[in-house]
């Protein structure tokens, strides 16, 4: 502490002197000059902002628009009516809806196994000592340096020996497998902070091994099981990659996730020029983001921000 | 109770490792087999020994798509990393001080909030919104915005801008996740070290050099390496936005891209592993090396 206090100390001492020779005689200017930061401040912030939102806003506006209207007309400018055709054409004849639903399904029995056999694992590897529990470790956490892609073609001939291509239940396993090394490394580190304690006066209870994790370890890791759960349905819903190479085969095409119909819409758009329709898939697919966000805004924010930060 | 306790071990950890090794462990290994194969995914597998790395080696469109792997490696992070720094900088000590505390600016939890939205957004979603936004036509988005004279840019159908295009969209993406991680870093540094500093005269800009910066390191750090996975990436961008993808003329090709064409469309098991392993040591050595050159001596918090 009085190292750090010291260090910026000393370096800003010269500045400061600096400072001060290039401003003499400015004094009463000081509080002008942070105004004028403050409004440099909000105005990059403000542009920023525009940046981000205005692809968004472009896109729900685009979708009440004619074809005639998106070539002709100022990109910003409102919709002539306001007609919602678009959007029914999307959820049914585009089948937004079912893709949707497919994801929804997905991504609810992935995560939930991701949690439970990754935190079994993790609370296994935190906390009992026993011959090869390192190596069982170091073997999830190496998954995190290299890339899913990489395996992609071996990756695809397992599943296809396995009978599991086009099947839920093969993309399920998989969204677990590879969605372990995250989930195991970083409750792992969770589990190891937990106060040993209670769970030694819960041995003396006579509690079994089971039941001290699912009673007591599970709801004294709330906080982590949280912020990883987030974490992990936010990873699942977009992925793409997954869904492209193992939903294939003969039928594949009711059974497409959200990102895999959207891109498929996307190049069947461009053949039919039928824009609003994509537009109209697009904010579908969106809109529902915006209101778990605007619902869990703090959470989502912990959740995917809290890797990092470990 | 010591009895129960082997038997508790592996049943907990015998559904986990084994879904792990078959679809992670297995896979990865299989990937250097297959690489010294030419295997097209049917029939006996054939070993022919380095032949695929000295084709790789005289194929252009490989070596095309290393430097655009490289340069998304390169300039993702930097660019990245100096916006949100900036940024959540702005958010967190832009407001001026009021009795003798630095604050943020007005509103900074708003912008906080919408420039974090796109990293919900999967990236195969803003992939179709950009290939829209960069429409070589008057629907595209910027071409419609720029004045009614000027002639269509093509963006992603122009050899020259395809993959700067690529860059902004991934900058886009991913700058408010960083803006957050930043500006969380920068929460925790005490407020009593600005003070301190602007006590001393310190101006805004010395205080960003010489105080954010140097807390923040670790954190930086840790960005650096989570773009630079991204970077190495990128597939649903490629695959879904750009013209003929990867085109045009291979001019938005990536590696990630030639492996999922390799296994999937040309059938060449064997050719698409031995650009994955290409891709294994790529991400090795780039891991090294983040480790050895951000390895200063930050200031311990």
């Amino acid at each position: 502490m009085t190292n750090l206090t010291s260090t910026p100390g000393t370096d800003a001492v010269p500045a400061a002197v600096a400072t001060s020779t290039k401003s003499a005689g400015r004094k009463p200017d000081k509080k002008r000059d942070v105004n004028a930061f403050t409004g440099l401040a909000h105005i990059a912030l403000f542009a920023w902002a525009l940046v981000t939102a205005g692809p968004l806003i472009w896109v729900l506006l685009a979708s009440f628009k004619s074809n005639t209207e998106i070539f002709l007309g100022e990109p910003f400018a409102l919709p002539e009516h306001f007609s919602f055709q678009t959007y029914f054409d999307a959820w049914g004849e585009a089948h937004i809806g079912r893709y949707f639903l497919n994801s929804v399904i997905v991504v609810i029995i992935s995560t939930a196994g991701t949690m439970l056999f990754g935190s079994m694992a993790a609370y296994v590897l935190a906390r009992y000592r026993f011959w090869g529990n390192r190596f069982i470790y170091y073997l999830f956490v190496s998954g995190l340096a290299f890339p899913t892609f990489m395996a992609l073609a071996p990756l695809f001939y397992i599943l296809k020996s396995m009978g599991l291509l086009g099947s839920y239940t093969g993309l399920v396993l998989v969204y677990i497998a590879y969605s372990l090394p995250f989930t195991v490394f970083f409750l792992a580190a969770f589990f190891k902070t937990l106060p040993y304690e209670i769970e030694e006066a819960a041995t003396v209870d006579g509690a079994s091994h089971t039941r001290k994790f699912f009673q007591i370890m599970m709801p004294m890791a709330k906080s982590g099981l949280v912020s990883i759960t987030i974490f992990n349905i936010v990873g699942q819903w977009n992925q793409y990659l997954l869904p492209v190479v193992i939903m294939t085969g003969p039928g594949a095409e009711s059974k497409y996730l959200l990102t895999q119909g959207i891109a498929n819409i996307s190049t069947s758009a461009g053949y039919h020029a039928e824009w609003s329709t994509l537009f109209a898939a697009l904010v579908l697919s969106i809109l529902p983001m915006i209101i778990v966000y605007a619902i869990f805004q703090r959470q989502i924010q912990a959740g995917l921000t809290a890797g990092a930060v470990k | 109770m010591r009895r129960g306790k082997y038997p508790f071990i592996i049943g907990f950890l015998i559904v986990p490792v084994a879904l792990y090794c078959t679809f992670v462990v297995a896979a990865y290994i299989q990937t250097f087999q297959l690489s010294l194969s030419n295997w097209s995914g049917l029939g006996p597998i054939e070993y022919v020994g380095f032949d695929n790395f000295t084709k790789l080696w005289h194929d252009e469109l490989f070596w095309k798509s290393i430097r655009h792997n490289l340069f998304l490696l390169i300039l993702l992070p930097i660019v990245t990393i100096i916006l949100a720094l900036v940024f959540a900088f702005l958010l967190n000590v832009g407001g001026g001080h009021k009795g003798g505390t630095t604050r943020g600016v007005w509103g900074s939890k708003i912008y906080r909030v919408i420039f974090f939205f796109p990293q919900l957004l999967a990236l195969a979603i803003v992939a179709v919104i950009f290939g829209r936004v960069f429409g070589p036509d008057k629907s595209g988005m910027l071409n419609g915005l720029f004045p009614a004279d000027w002639k269509p840019w093509l963006f992603l159908a122009d050899e020259r801008y395809a993959m700067l295009c690529i860059l902004i969209v991934l900058i886009w993406q991913a700058v408010g996740f960083y803006v957050v991680l930043f500006s969380a870093g920068m929460g925790s540094i005490p407020a009593e070290i600005y003070e301190a500093a602007a006590l001393d005269g310190a101006t805004r800009i010395t205080l960003f050099f010489r105080i954010t910066i140097p807390l923040l390191w670790n954190t930086v750090q840790v960005a650096w390496v989570y773009l630079g996975i991204a970077a190495f990436d990128a597939f649903a961008l490629v695959n879904i936005m750009t013209v003929d993808r990867g085109g045009p003329n291979g001019a938005s090709s990536v590696l990630s891209l030639m492996i999922y064409r390799n296994a999937f469309e040309f059938s060449q098991a064997g050719y698409a592993s031995a650009l994955g392993v290409v891709l294994f040591f790529l991400t090795l050595t780039f891991a090294a090396l983040t480790l050895r050159v951000t390895r200063r001596d930050s200031v311990e918090a």
